[in-house]
Formats: structure tokens, sequence, C-alpha cells
């Protein structure tokens, strides 16, 4: 493959030939920085301090949290850097691995593969719809861009649901740890991305794969709290019969809670779906690339024309993966059939085999 | 009679500290008096019970009398606090989980008043559902679960999916269920309680007619004393979590153990409960008839001085012969005829096991109270108009 063909092999090498020459960039500027915000508060706080007022009792910062903040992270940052260097690489794979194939598949194949895909889902419309909303895509010139953004969200959505579903459903088996999870999941939908934008870049650095890392941290909360909700919510008599009848704890997981749980599961895969689409934007001020990254030049050069471009092409990905993920959660007999290979493609294909 | 299943002294207290209510459950206090001061719930408190192999077993109570909780208890869905469930005398509540599964794969099934069949699948794999945890492959498992669903007459519907079957077809399809793993013992939690009357009566002729093909021991809970009374073998009655009397339906109808067991038949269809044998009165006036002489004019004397208008004559070893009155032996006197001549042929005896919703017009017809024969045509008693009203009129019969 060329390096034209695909900006982000060579995005990618350079971080990793940044990592082999500068074993840790980031860690020597953090540790400068840190050691001049140490001589501050070692040497400058006490000629600034005054007297102690009681009328203004917050002149002074008590508690020196932002200098605690970045002494701990520039610590992390250089004493477990094979740490993050190991996390990043099942990422950096998955990523290279369905970025290159959206990018290097003719479009008209994917646009084949996407319509396919729609009509076996859920229908016709969708199916119209998804093609439709492709061509449009590349029409105006967004093709590429779509596509990195896609292999993007994907990558992240898959991440969400290795680590979300078995997440939850610890959760749903234990109330301790569902105490411990939900602060944590609070934190993470809560806390504004921008936040932990820096410490990500500190850690990871930039680019796709930190990017993908950040739209895990912000997306992942929906599928975890919807597999809890889902297997919770599962009827007591049902748990019970199954019980009566000798299932043991993987039986009753995988025959009887999961597939009750599951159009609520699949709620929450489309929740971080949606979640890791808005996310591309913001993450593109690490440097990822696609859509967002449209968008955010648009903002920049104050080029109307661009950031529109940019938006509608995230409209229109959000719509179709949307709607897909959204027919997931129905099962075949909510679409009026029996099983699900009855419809659509493989139907038809079956049918003519007859 | 074999015992298949037996409790002893088993107790289930639900709460944080079950020791402390046990202790207070020991010098005497009551289940109220312990909820208020420690906030322990009494379940079941020190039933015993011995279930035969091969009967139907009603465990009866109002809700809140702890039969749910003593039927979880003998498979374990709820541990017992204390006592033990002994299956063919192998106690259940020692034995480890895996131990546990067995037995409830092979052993005992259930069956759920609110049917709690599997929604996400068909009514075959539903069938199979306890097969298919015990690790048999597909085949044989849908096999063995049409053959289920046969008996239980609905093979046509192995594909349909539970929420397109009626109430009385899902239960079917619960008691297939049940029935597919060949279990030694059936537990059915208010089974039939959610079916609407004609449908639950058509269940309980449905459980009836399988007990008759398979002997298997069936532990039924009920709050319906027509159900108990109709397909119960034996009947515990429970209240407040004690098990406070266990006999034969007509062990407890004529005994009942205390006021709470009474109040049960207040509101039961006594027509239907009772036959003619249980209301029949022996006080009436019987003549027997001798072999040496026709006893004519000491029977109408006997008759006279009791005031009575009709007489049973019976044989002497009790066998029914007939009806006779003042006038038709004052008749046969006259005309020298013989006592068989003065009977009355157009009173007929009726057999005992007769139930009294079928005699209530054979007894309003009757010029006289009418006869009661046994099965080997040995009279057994009358009843009389009198009679018959005093045992309708149910507060008074209890």
């Amino acid at each position: 493959m060329s390096t034209e063909s695909n900006p982000w092999a060579t995005a990618s090498d350079d971080t990793g030939a940044a990592e082999s020459t500068a074993s840790n960039p980031w860690g020597g500027a953090a540790s400068t920085q840190n050691s001049d915000a140490m001589s501050m508060s070692a040497s400058g706080t006490p000629v600034e301090q005054t007297d102690f007022s009681l009328l203004h009792p917050f002149q002074d910062v008590w508690i020196p949290l932002d200098s605690w903040i970045e002494t701990g992270v520039s610590w992390v940052v250089t004493n477990f850097r094979p740490f993050f260097t190991a996390v990043k690489a099942p990422v950096d794979a998955t990523l290279t691995a369905v970025d290159s194939t959206f990018n290097a598949a003719p479009p008209l194949l994917v646009i084949a593969l996407f319509g396919l895909i729609a009509w076996q889902l859920s229908g016709r419309r969708l199916a119209i719809g998804s093609v439709v909303g492709l061509i449009t895509l590349g029409a105006i010139g967004a093709w590429q861009e779509s596509m990195t953004t896609l292999a993007l969200v994907v990558t992240s959505v898959l991440f969400c649901i290795v680590l979300g579903i078995p997440t939850g459903i610890a959760m749903a088996r234990s109330d301790r740890a569902a105490k411990v999870i939900r602060p944590i999941l609070d934190i993470m939908q809560t806390t504004p991305a921008f936040v932990y934008l820096v410490p990500i870049v500190m850690l990871f650095g930039i680019g796709n794969v930190p990017g993908v890392i950040v739209t895990i941290i912000f997306a992942v909360a929906p599928v975890i709290r919807l597999t809890n909700l889902g297997i919770r919510q599962v009827p007591s008599d049902l748990i019970e019969a199954a019980n009566s009848f000798g299932a043991d704890k993987k039986q009753m997981l995988f025959k009887v809670q999961l597939p009750l749980a599951m159009p609520t599961i699949m709620a929450g895969v489309n929740q971080t779906l949606m979640l890791g689409l808005s996310m591309v934007v913001i993450a593109s001020m690490i440097s990822v690339g696609g859509l967002g990254l449209m968008v955010l030049r648009g903002i920049g050069r104050l080029d109307i024309g661009l950031a529109t471009i940019g938006g509608i092409g995230i409209v229109i990905l959000a719509v179709i993966l949307d709607r897909m993920t959204q027919s997931l959660g129905q099962d075949a007999r909510q679409r009026g059939t029996r099983h699900w290979y009855e419809t659509g493609p493989i139907g038809l294909l079956l049918a003519f085999k007859k | 009679m074999v015992t298949k299943l037996e409790v002893k002294n088993l107790y289930k207290i639900f709460g944080e500290h079950p020791k402390k209510a046990l202790k207070m459950l020991d010098k005497g206090i009551n289940k109220d008096e312990i909820f208020k001061k420690t906030g322990q719930t009494v379940g079941v408190k020190n039933a015993s019970l011995a279930i035969n192999e091969g009967e139907i077993f009603v465990v009866m109570g109002l809700s809140g009398s702890g039969k749910s909780t003593l039927v979880r208890l003998l498979n374990r869905l709820i541990e017992p606090t204390q006592g033990q469930v002994l299956i063919d005398g192998h106690d259940i509540t020692k034995v480890d989980d895996k131990e546990l599964r067995d037995i409830r794969r092979s052993k005992i099934s259930m069956v759920f008043q609110s049917f709690a069949l599997m929604p996400h699948m068909n009514v075959l794999d539903n069938t199979a559902f306890g097969l298919e945890l015990s690790g048999v492959n597909v085949q044989e498992r849908h096999e063995k679960a049409r053959n289920a669903l046969a008996q239980v007459g609905l093979e046509s519907h192995a594909n349909s999916y539970p929420d397109e079957l009626s109430g009385g077809m899902q239960q079917r399809v619960g008691l297939a269920r049940a029935l597919t793993n060949n279990p030694d013992i059936l537990l059915m939690d208010e089974a039939f309680s959610a079916l609407d009357p004609l449908i639950r009566t058509e269940m309980q002729d449905e459980l009836v007619r399988l007990q008759s093909e398979h002997q298997r021991t069936v532990v039924f809970i009920s709050h319906d004393l027509d159900e108990a009374m109709r397909i119960g073998d034996r009947i515990a009655i429970m209240q407040g979590g004690e098990v406070v009397q266990v006999g034969t339906p007509d062990d407890i109808l004529h005994n009942p153990a205390n006021d709470y067991v009474r109040s049960f038949f207040k509101g039961v269809d006594v027509s239907n409960v009772f036959c003619a044998r249980d209301i029949a009165s022996r006080s009436s006036l019987t003549l027997i008839k001798k072999d040496s002489s026709e006893g004519l004019i000491t029977g109408l004397k006997l008759l006279n001085e009791n005031e009575r208008d009709y007489g049973y004559v019976i044989d002497k070893s009790q066998r029914f012969l007939g009806v006779v009155s003042t006038i038709s032996l004052q008749d046969v006197i006259k005309n020298k005829q013989t006592l068989s001549e003065a009977i009355i042929d157009d009173i007929q005896p009726i057999a005992a096991d007769t139930s009294i919703g079928d005699i209530i017009s054979i007894v309003a017809h009757s010029p006289c109270a009418v006869p009661v024969v046994d099965d080997q045509q040995k009279y057994v008693g009358v009843i009389s108009k009198a009679r018959l009203l005093e045992t309708l009129d149910k507060e008074a019969s209890v």
C-alpha cells in the first residue's frame, strides 16, 4: 500500500520512530515543567504569602491540586511507559486493520456491502437509504475521511463491546462491583472530554490510536450500564425456573440472562456508537483524522464549506449506523418472520436455492 | 407405602440473623413478635412431612402461610435455615452445588404459577430446556421434548413461541418441560392458579391422567380447597409457616384440627366435596327380614310405636332390600301377602359415592328419606330432605 493511499500508516510510523529515538519525549518535557512548578511552589509561595485574612480566605491556594496532578501524571508517564505502549498495541493493530480495509476497498464495493448488511438487518428502506447516503458522502468529496472516521468508530465500538459487556456482566453479578464501577462511569461520563485529552496525549501521544482510546473512555459507559441493567431486569421467575432445572452460572448467563438482556445491551451499543461519533470532532484536536478533522479545519480557517461537509458526513454516518444497530436489538419475530435468515439478501438466496 | 420425600423439622427464617430468631422460636415467642423485635421473618416453622411415592400431596394454605417457601425448600431454591429434606433418604440440604444441580436435573422438576417459560425459545426448546442444561444432544432432547409435548397434547405447537399460546397452553408447556426430565418428583407451585376455572379443571384432570400413566410423586401447592380435594391423595394445611394438619381430604373435612382449617370449608362447594355416604344418617328405622317368619305385624307395630311412616328393610347381612310404609304393610297383611310384596318399587336406593350435587333432585322428589347403599348393596343409611338442606347450608355443616 502506498503512503499516499494511507496517510495514517505514515502517522503511526512517525510515532513509532519518535518512540524509538527519544524514548520518552513527553516525560522529558513534563519533568522539566514539573521541576519548574515545584520550585515555584517551594520558593514562590512563601514570598507571596500575605497575612491570612478571613475576608479573603481563598486568596491563596490551600491545596496545590494542579501541581500534584502534574507530578502524578509525569511520574506515571516516566515509570509506566511500557504499560501504555502495551495498551496501545492491540488498539493500534485493530485500527490499522480496519482502517486499511475500509480505505483500500473500492468505494462501490463498500457501498454495496453496506446496502446488503442494512437490508439484512433492517429492510429494503434502510438499504436504499444507506446506499444513497454513502454515495452522497463520496459525491461531496468526503469519502476518504468518512472511511477513516468509520474505521475509528468501528474500532472504538468494538473495544467498547469487548470491555463493556464483561464489565456490565460483572456489575450485574456483584453489587459490590456495581458500587465501585458506577462512580467511575459517572466520572467518565461527566468529565468534559477536553480535560482528559491532555493526560491522554501525555500518556499515549497524538494521532488516531490515542483518538480511539479517548473515544473508548467517552463512549464505553452506556454499554456497561445497559448490560448491567439488562441482566438485572431479567424476570426473577425465569432465573428461578432456570435454577430449578439445574442451570449452572455459565448456562444461566449464556442461555437465559444474555439472550433476554440482548435488546437492552443492543440499545447500549447503539448509544455507545452515537457517543463515539460525537467524539470524533473533539478527538480531531489531538490530530485524529477523518470527518472531525474537516470540521476542525473548517472552524480554524472559517471555511464554512469544509466544516459543513464534515458535519453532513458525520450526520449521514450516524443515521446509517444508528438505524442498523437499532434493528440489531429487535429479534426476527418483531419484524414478522420466524428467523433472521428468512428475510433480506440471505433469505432471497436461500429461497433461490430451494 | 415407600416414603419418597421427607421433611424433618424444617425451618426457614428470612433475614440477616436467623440464629437469633431460631432461639426466640425455641422459647415459644410467636412470629409477629419476632418480626417486631428482630426484623426476621419466619417463613417456615418446624415443618415435618412424609410424602409417599406416587401420591399427589397437596400443601394448602392462604397466601403468606409459607407454602410457596416450603416447596422451594424441597429443591433448595430457597436455602433452609435448619432441618432436613430427605429424597429417598438422602439429605439434600447437605449436598454441594454440583450434586444439587444433578438432583434438580434428574430427580425433581418444578412447574410455576407464572409459567416461567423462556420467551426467547420456542415451545420445543422450552420443553427441552432441562435436558439442554444436562448436556443432552439436540436430537435426543428434541425427541424427548416432542414426547412430553404429545403427552400434554401440544405437539402441533412445537414451533410456536410462548407468547403465541393461551395461558392454559403455556402451562401445558410448563408441565411438559417438567416431565421431559422424567423426574421422580414433580413440584407444582400453584401451577393452575393463574388459569380460569374451566381450564383449571381440565388441567387437574390432565394431571391426574398423567399420574395414572406414570406414578410420580407430586407435591402440589394450592390455595384452593376445591382443587386440593379434587386431586389430592393427602393434604397438608399450613398456617403462619406451620403445618397444622396432614391427612386425607376426608380426614380434614371431618375432623378439622382448628378454626383456621375449618374456615377453609366455609367457601367450599360442599355438593362436590361430600358424597352420599358422608351425610347418610343411620338413625332411621330398619326392619330386618328374617328367614323364619315374615314379621309383618311386628314390623308394623315397630313403625307405629316409633311414629314412622316408612321402614327400610335389610337382610341379616345388612343387604338393602327395599322400603316399606305403614300403608303398604297394612295392605299386605290384609291381603295375606309376603313382605317382599310390601316393598314400594318407586323408591330406589342411591349409591354411596354419588356426589351430593347429583342426589338433590332424587331426594327432593322422593316421598321419604332416600336410602343409600354401598357397592355391595349394603345399607349405609338414609338422606332426608332436612339432612340435605342442613348439609348444603355450609355454615352449619362444619
